[in-house]
């Protein structure tokens, strides 16, 4: 199984990412779930969203304590807390970020594998909105080749009906420029 | 479907027996589920005429027929009788409030002993 | 058989009220129900589903519509959690003692104060006695599936009772999880149209929720007591059909590794797939641990619990609910007060898990049967309370 932990603001769909993400991967026959970190939200809140996808029926409610992979959707995240937190040895962690992979790795403390594109100016660009998630499910499939960029086609229809297309281009930008990073084991 | 107004309404339920089981004598199985009562307005068959210790007693020469009294009684026990042009007292269900002699503005009625 | 989709557990389960073609959906929003009755809402909006949604100013009127568009011959649907259920309290008890089916989803959440959205048992528990027959639903296929065998079930003119689904709140109710879904034809051959025996109309007069007189009021509630005890054989007859038309088969009372467990975990509701992870733990460190996950709550499966438990030495239940004052928590009262009766009598423990929303997972599980073996800890001991 894996767990994927996702960090946004409330109203960049943080929580969306979590679903569509699920929703491909059921839709190629695998299990999964997604829910958000429950609560009251309000716009601009740091909010938690899950995914969990696997083989297997997933059978387990909880909050993920020991993701294998962490998305940053906005890059002011970082100043607050440690995205990073409980992110299994070989983990991966993805950021949204104009920064460099030293700079992310000096102000997190963090050696492991890492994944950066800066989804901010791909968005602006393709969306016209700092919206950063379906840029950021870009990111994602490139960085864990968990899934295809055509398995979440149909799901952004789905969602998006008719601004699919642009969503789509983004995320497509999105897995063109991401930066991978191998890490050390911790 | 039967239509029927008040007046008719009034006159329709009057049910002198009931096919019901009185209480006491009902088992579970002869409750309806839900204690629904099919024999509607069954309650006509209980006349609280009988709780009554003051009768209304009516002067048709001074009632001015402003129908208050029909309007006010709480049991629906008063009734015009359109031929002779006077209120009618149903005693079976007149339970000797005493509202209609409070309420008529002419004091067309007043309250007796019952029993007198 | 239906298709498969990646959808909401509380929009799967309005998707679900909709195909079942409800006649009256009355409701009041409230956390985390919303995304049900929205949903409904939409449905009936947008000319998806042919009912009068009437958004009412209450909770309590919300349960008021239902029981007066059920006695007029409705199919009736309404949703709620907590202070909502609270405040429909005293409608929900007359809906079965009226015989008036009528189907809620409760979305399981904890009962103020302090203020809480999140999910425990504690609003189930407040309605114990209200005569509802009540299920709780350990995913979201569940919970989906439970939506057609609770009109199935409530509308049987030998049952006549209003079910309540159980589903916890967020925890199931805001998850995407894969769902099979049913079609319309498979409803149509499930759910027949509701006939009542009585209802209101003009053309049949009768009287409904009249007093109850010292004289008869026993002789009433005795009948409607036997209605939820004979429940049981449409429940199950209901459960058998939808696994001939589904091939999910649901029961009563499900075991999970119980086979030579010397300790057995009872649990309800989503805590099961939590607590089933824990047992597969303890089963591969060599330990004889199973779980009984009992899916109806009302009519309590008095034979299939003593026959599920009875082999065992030790039994912890899971209560999510506190029971202040009681001495011991609602579930493993009445489990223990079964057990009681029965030959094989293992020792119950109680112990409360998850109440407020906190997060239980499948260690704290194995915590906690650790903690009720070494036996120190009180009966009803609130796991994980810190001080």
């Amino acid at each position: 199984m894996i767990e994927m932990r996702f960090h946004g603001r409330g109203g960049q769909g943080a929580v969306t990412s979590a679903e569509l993400v699920a929703q491909a991967a059921i839709d190629t026959g695998k299990y999964a779930t997604a829910f958000p970190s429950f609560g009251p939200e309000r716009r601009g809140a740091p909010v938690v969203a899950f995914a969990r996808v696997d083989d297997q029926p997933v059978r387990l409610r909880s909050k993920i304590y020991s993701p294998d992979v962490v998305i940053v959707l906005d890059p002011s995240l970082l100043d607050i807390a440690n995205p990073a937190d409980g992110i299994t040895p070989n983990g991966i962690l993805i950021v949204n970020t104009s920064h460099g992979a030293e700079a992310v790795r000096t102000r997190l403390n963090y050696k492991g594998r890492l994944a950066l594109v800066d989804a901010n100016r791909i968005a602006n660009e393709v969306l016209g909105l700092p919206i950063t998630n379906t840029t950021m499910v870009g990111a994602l499939v490139r960085a864990t080749q968990l899934l295809t960029v055509e398995s979440l086609k149909e799901p952004f229809k789905r969602r998006f009906g008719k601004i699919a297309p642009r969503n789509i281009e983004a995320m497509e930008r999105a897995w063109n420029e991401t930066t991978l990073y191998d890490g050390v084991v911790h | 479907m039967t239509q029927f107004s008040l007046f008719d309404a009034y006159y329709s339920i009057e049910m002198e027996e009931t096919v019901t089981k009185s209480m006491e004598e009902m088992t579970w199985q002869d409750v309806e589920p839900g204690g629904v009562i099919t024999e509607p307005g069954n309650a006509a068959c209980y006349f609280t005429g009988t709780w009554r210790s003051q009768r209304p007693r009516y002067d048709e020469e001074v009632c001015n027929r402003c129908w208050r009294c029909f309007v006010m009684c709480p049991d629906a026990a008063i009734s015009p009788d359109y031929e002779r042009n006077v209120f009618v007292w149903n005693y079976n269900y007149c339970k000797g409030c005493g509202i209609c002699a409070y309420e008529c503005p002419v004091d067309a009625i007043t309250m007796e002993e019952e029993g007198k | 058989m239906g298709q498969r989709v990646g959808i909401e557990v509380s929009i799967a389960a309005a998707e679900a009220v909709g195909l079942c073609d409800v006649d009256v959906v009355a409701a009041y929003p409230i956390t985390p129900q919303t995304h049900v009755v929205e949903h409904l809402s939409e449905l009936v909006a947008d000319g998806h589903l042919d009912a009068e949604f009437v958004p009412v100013e209450s909770e309590h009127s919300a349960m008021s519509v239902c029981v007066g568009a059920a006695a007029a011959g409705a199919r009736t649907f309404t949703s709620t959690a907590a202070q909502g259920l609270a405040l429909m309290a005293e409608i929900v008890y007359i809906a079965s003692t009226m015989r008036l089916p009528t189907v809620m989803l409760l979305s399981n959440r904890a009962l103020s104060a302090p203020l809480s959205i999140w999910n425990d048992h504690s609003d189930a528990m407040m309605v114990r006695d209200s005569g509802w027959i009540q299920v709780f639903c350990e995913n979201g296929q569940d919970a989906y599936d439970a939506v057609f065998h609770a009109f199935r079930v409530g509308e049987d003119p030998q049952v006549l009772l209003p079910v309540m689904i159980n589903v916890d709140g967020f925890t199931l109710t805001h998850v995407i999880e894969p769902i099979e879904v049913w079609t319309k034809e498979m409803v149509r051959q499930y759910l027949p149209p509701f006939q009542p025996i009585h209802k209101l109309h003009p053309d049949k007069v009768v009287t409904m929720g009249a007093f109850g007189m010292p004289e008869i009021y026993a002789e009433q509630r005795f009948a409607h007591e036997l209605a939820i005890l004979n429940s049981r054989s449409v429940i199950d007859k209901a459960w058998d059909e939808l696994a001939s038309l589904t091939g999910r088969k649901y029961k009563a009372v499900d075991s999970y590794k119980t086979e030579g467990a010397d300790t057995i975990i009872l649990a309800m509701g989503s805590l099961c797939e939590t607590a089933s992870l824990a047992v597969d733990k303890m089963r591969q460190a060599g330990r004889k641990v199973g779980l009984v996950k009992l899916r109806l709550w009302r009519p309590l499966p008095v034979e299939e619990l003593r026959a599920a438990l009875g082999s065992a030495q030790e039994v912890l239940v899971l209560d999510r609910a506190i029971s202040p004052g009681a001495g011991c928590a609602p579930l493993t009262s009445e489990i223990r007060a079964i057990m009681y009766q029965h030959d094989k009598r293992p020792k119950i423990r109680g112990m409360i898990a998850g109440i407020g929303g906190r997060d239980v997972t499948p260690d704290h599980v194995v915590d906690m049967v650790d903690l009720a073996l070494a036996g120190k800890t009180r009966d009803g001991h609130i796991y994980g309370v810190r001080g």
